[in-house]
């Protein structure tokens, strides 16, 4: 599905990457714990409910593009400036964890294991 | 190639700023994009590690055409027990590593699995060297 699917299943807010939005995703992974994230090999949507400099950080060592922001946090604008400095797309919805899995999962996007 | 960074002890807004630099640099210079990858994740694991953990320390870096060698040594209380360290799950994070996203255990055994030498030494009530290298074919 597309980041605009995901966008419009969610009700999430873009808060950079908007030009990417036609983007094609496939795999998602879900996580809390950043270490985890940076053992990944492939490039999923990153589902996150951490929301600080790390979480973009994180995604710019794992070279993943799209991160999605769970549980209304709102992303800072140092955060931000860093995603578009990395060509990123940051989306943010209010929605639990286990809610927006729920969500993209039933709407055909697969886990990455 | 040498770089050289400073680590500021909870300086946590700016973990990753090194493997960050180093990452561009790599890019530059046409290092295979899967081998940046390891080098980073490695790199930024450490970073994380020394602002965690230590009261700062440095980062050294030195590129030639066919490695990188990383250098992070910190000031700090040491790791008493660096086999243990080692294990998947062990962690002495504090609650506001966690809150980073970090913490879990993870951080040691994530560079052993991404770079081609790793070498660790300690000193109780010192600090901690740590010590990787990476090969770029």
């Amino acid at each position: 599905m597309t980041l605009r699917e995901i966008v419009n299943l969610l009700d999430a807010t873009v808060h950079t990457g908007e030009n990417r939005l036609d983007e094609e995703i496939t795999q998602a992974f879900a996580s809390d714990l950043m270490s985890e994230v940076l053992t990944l090999t492939d490039t999923p949507l990153l589902i996150t409910g951490l929301c600080n400099m790390q979480t973009i950080r994180t995604c710019d060592m794992a070279t993943l593009d799209y991160a999605l922001i769970v549980r209304n946090k709102k992303p800072t604008d140092e955060m931000l400036e860093l995603a578009e400095d990395n060509d990123m797309v940051i989306l943010s919805c209010r929605y639990s964890m286990f809610r927006t899995c729920g969500i993209l999962y039933q709407a055909g996007l697969k886990p990455l294991y | 190639m040498h770089q050289e960074y400073t680590i500021i002890e909870g300086d946590f807004v700016n973990a990753g700023k090194a493997s960050s630099s180093v990452k561009k640099t790599l890019k530059q210079l046409n290092v295979d994009p899967t081998v940046v990858k390891r080098v980073v994740v490695a790199l930024y694991e450490a970073e994380v590690n020394a602002i965690a953990h230590a009261y700062g320390g440095k980062v050294l870096v030195d590129i030639d055409e066919d490695k990188i060698n990383m250098v992070v040594a910190d000031k700090g209380p040491g790791i008493p027990d660096i086999a243990m360290a080692m294990q998947e799950g062990y962690s002495t994070a504090r609650p506001e590593v966690r809150d980073m996203g970090f913490g879990a255990g993870m951080g040691l055994p994530n560079m052993q699995k991404n770079v081609d030498k790793l070498n660790v030494t300690s000193e109780v009530g010192v600090g901690t060297t740590v010590e990787m290298e990476v090969n770029f074919n």
